[in-house]
């Protein structure tokens, strides 16, 4: 507990059982908050959105056996995204471990490949010491998930707490400060760029780089796409934003990537969602890529220039370099390339036409209105998470929080949960489908207990629809158990749980729903009757080059 | 590499290897002089690129101090292998003389066969086993080769 409250613990997500109930039991005396969530997924996926939208490292406490597999998708979650994430599972006495006792299972072993780090306490003298590493390992370099394990008879020992220094351990230390050498040689590169696109990820929200991102692609004046978890980190409204590139990039994202002739790839992993197919991936580029993490460097995509550093002393010494050397690119040269982007960006626009039926880009964009695009906005995944991304413009860091890696359904409403915690003050809204919400809709309990006001935009199509959409476009429509015809009433649903439900079946609805839904207080489901078999267009089908894209 | 000498640390080196679709040919692992530190001498195959990233990825692993690429660097490599061929009495002397020819050791003798003790490079084992095959192989025992830089500047422990 000491421990928790020097790291600035003040949140915890968690749900009980025996073999930590001698934690809650001390917990209940400390003034750190527990939120008990329904489904120990629910729990991670949480602290995740605390932790994003915080930028803390989210904690979650939760029993042994299925307490601790029930976290899995979570950590994997958190893992593949690179968030902070502390999960404290207990497990049975040492003594047993091995022994196939009741609600034990090895997870430490299950959770290996998806936290950054794990580990079993075995001897409570050493608790203090594990748990300052874990949120130690957990914020620092590349972030990400690490799962504690912790005996009963451990965590019922006694110890006395002599507070610890920063841990130092040999075998970590992750490169913060790049190689000069390396910056140099990205300079020259860029003085030489005609073509240049800046690509920047995740790593740029990680790391707080959004206004040294901003600087540097305006002293550039070159156009900026970012990755779906790097959305916010450079403003969605400026002249220079290219949109997302990819599977369901922008038309201008995609063919800039085709044609420039410098990559800038910050914080980023090149991903093959990004990519398509690699050998066609900015054929005629030169690639600088900054990352905190070595591994993403040359890993899917060969690297001109490799710089391992975190992103925002990395954006701000080459700032700094730029404007030592007297760097001077003036708008005017860079015009051909920027009158270019525009001609694609007019021929080929993000659109669709509204007719008699709900378009759920329509709700989309009429929620970005109504909330002058200042809602954190979670999502589901699938085509809910692809039309957020697509037609809400995000002009802040951390106001967007996806399951980007994993694509873990079920995401959107406890993250939403977990956001809304840590900026009580804040209008946070979830966008699912109607799939994905079945899949974590019990923490509509935890939201209404704890009194906050999540808002969740239903595009309910019946379907699951991005499958629906791949079977429609690759598989000869066959519709393969994708089709969710049987599925509950949610405005009756979110009143069972005590939230309030609002549905639009028509689209002279969609605005008078939405604005009632944010005004009214609480918990809220707005359930939109959407188009059963819109696409999520443009559209690059798996394994081909980003420049073929299939439009609408 | 250099890892810390602690339970699941193998695991953790053989799950990114299983994890990550690169193979492991051999695996040798030891503790070190400092108990707290424990060597693993790893043989894998890969293109340059494929090789850098699994120098990346073990490095990445939080439990791995120091990783060393050895391939194309002056070092000295040995692998042990215990063999046990069939010695029937026509073959005995032939046996003993490939024993003597790679200086090696005959550990066990029975009625029915020898047991010997073969170290040196895989080239070296490869040799050895080809020579003795004919007389027949009934088992065969390897530890996968150990290594060590020959530079000065190498300071293993």
């Amino acid at each position: 507990m000491a421990v928790l409250k020097e790291e600035g613990v003040k949140t915890i997500f968690g749900f009980p059982g025996g073999a930590v109930i001698d934690i809650y039991d001390e917990l209940n005396r400390t003034d750190i908050q527990h939120v008990l969530v329904r489904h120990e997924q629910g729990a991670v996926h949480a602290a995740d959105g605390y932790a994003r939208a915080k930028r803390s490292v989210g904690v979650c406490l939760v029993t042994s056996g299925p307490g601790a597999t029930n976290t899995v998708s979570g950590l994997a979650s958190a893992y593949m995204d690179s968030i902070p994430v502390v999960v404290l599972t207990g497990q049975v006495p040492t003594k047993l471990i091995g022994n196939d006792a009741f609600q034990e299972v090895d997870i430490v072993g299950i959770t290996r490949p998806c936290t950054k780090h794990n580990y079993l306490v075995k001897h409570v003298d050493d608790l203090a010491r594990v748990l300052k590493e874990a949120f130690h390992i957990a914020r620092s370099g590349r972030p990400g998930p690490v799962l504690v394990d912790l005996p009963k008879d451990v965590v019922q020992g006694k110890a006395r707490y002599k507070p610890l220094p920063e841990p130092r351990m040999p075998s970590y230390n992750p490169t913060y400060k790049p190689h000069m050498k390396q910056l140099r040689r990205a300079v020259a590169l860029i003085k030489e760029a005609e073509r240049p696109v800046i690509f920047s990820g995740g790593g740029v929200i990680l790391s707080g780089a959004s206004k040294e991102l901003t600087a540097f692609a305006r002293k550039l004046h070159a156009p900026v796409t970012a990755s779906l978890m790097g959305l916010g980190g450079f403003p969605g409204t400026d002249p220079l934003w290219l949109g997302m590139p990819g599977m369901h990039g922008t038309y201008r994202a995609n063919m800039s990537i085709g044609a420039c002739d410098l990559l800038i790839g910050i914080g980023v992993r090149f991903d093959d969602r990004v990519t398509g197919k690699v050998e066609a991936f900015a054929p005629n580029a030169k690639i600088i890529h900054i990352d905190i993490d070595p591994t993403s460097i040359s890993k899917n995509i060969p690297v001109t220039v490799p710089i391992v550093g975190d992103c925002k002393i990395a954006l701000r010494e080459l700032n700094n370099l730029l404007n030592e050397e007297k760097v001077k690119i003036t708008k005017k040269s860079r015009k051909p390339w920027l009158d270019q982007i525009e001609k694609w960006k007019s021929t080929r626009p993000l659109g669709y036409k509204q007719k008699d039926v709900i378009k759920p880009q329509y709700v989309i964009e009429k929620l970005y209105e109504l909330t002058k695009g200042k809602a954190i906005i979670t999502t589901e995944v699938g085509q809910n998470q692809m039309w957020a991304a697509q037609y809400y413009h995000f002009d802040r860091p951390n106001s967007f929080i996806t399951s980007g890696g994993l694509g873990c359904m079920g995401f959107g409403l406890p993250a939403a949960i977990g956001a809304q915690m840590a900026c009580p003050d804040k209008l946070v809204v979830d966008v699912a489908g109607d799939g994905s919400i079945q899949m974590n809709i019990q923490e509509l309990a935890t939201a209404v207990q704890y009194k906050l006001p999540v808002k969740v935009v239903i595009l309910n199509n019946r379907y699951l629809g991005m499958v629906r959409q791949w079977q429609e476009l690759f598989y000869e429509r066959r519709y393969a158990s994708t089709d969710m015809e049987h599925a509950p009433d949610f405005v009756r649903l979110a009143e069972s749980y005590g939230a309030v439900g609002l549905r639009a079946t028509k689209p002279e609805e969609v605005e008078s729903v939405l604005k009632e839904g944010l005004k009214v207080p609480g918990t809220t489901i707005m359930d939109f009757w959407v188009e059963r078999e819109e696409c999520v267009y443009p559209m690059v089908p798996a394994g081909a080059p980003i420049t073929e894209m299939l439009l609408v | 590499m250099l890892v810390d000498n602690e339970p699941g640390v193998l695991s953790r080196v053989a799950g990114l290897f299983s994890g990550r679709g690169f193979n492991i040919e051999s695996l040798c692992v030891a503790e070190t002089l400092d108990p707290a530190i424990s060597r693993i001498t790893l043989v894998t195959r890969g293109d340059d690129a494929i090789a850098e990233q699994i120098k990346k990825q073990l490095n990445k692993l939080i439990n791995v101090i120091k990783v060393h690429d050895l391939t194309g660097t002056e070092h000295v490599e040995r692998e042990m292998a215990l063999i046990k061929v069939k010695a029937e009495a026509d073959y005995r002397a032939e046996i003993l003389r490939i024993v003597d020819i790679f200086r090696c050791k005959v550990v066990d003798v029975g009625p029915a066969h020898y047991t010997i003790e073969v170290t040196g490079t895989d080239e070296k084992l490869k040799a050895i086993l080809s020579l003795l095959k004919p007389m027949g192989v009934k088992e065969i025992a390897r530890t996968g080769a150990i290594a060590l830089g020959r530079e000065k500047k190498y300071r293993g422990s």
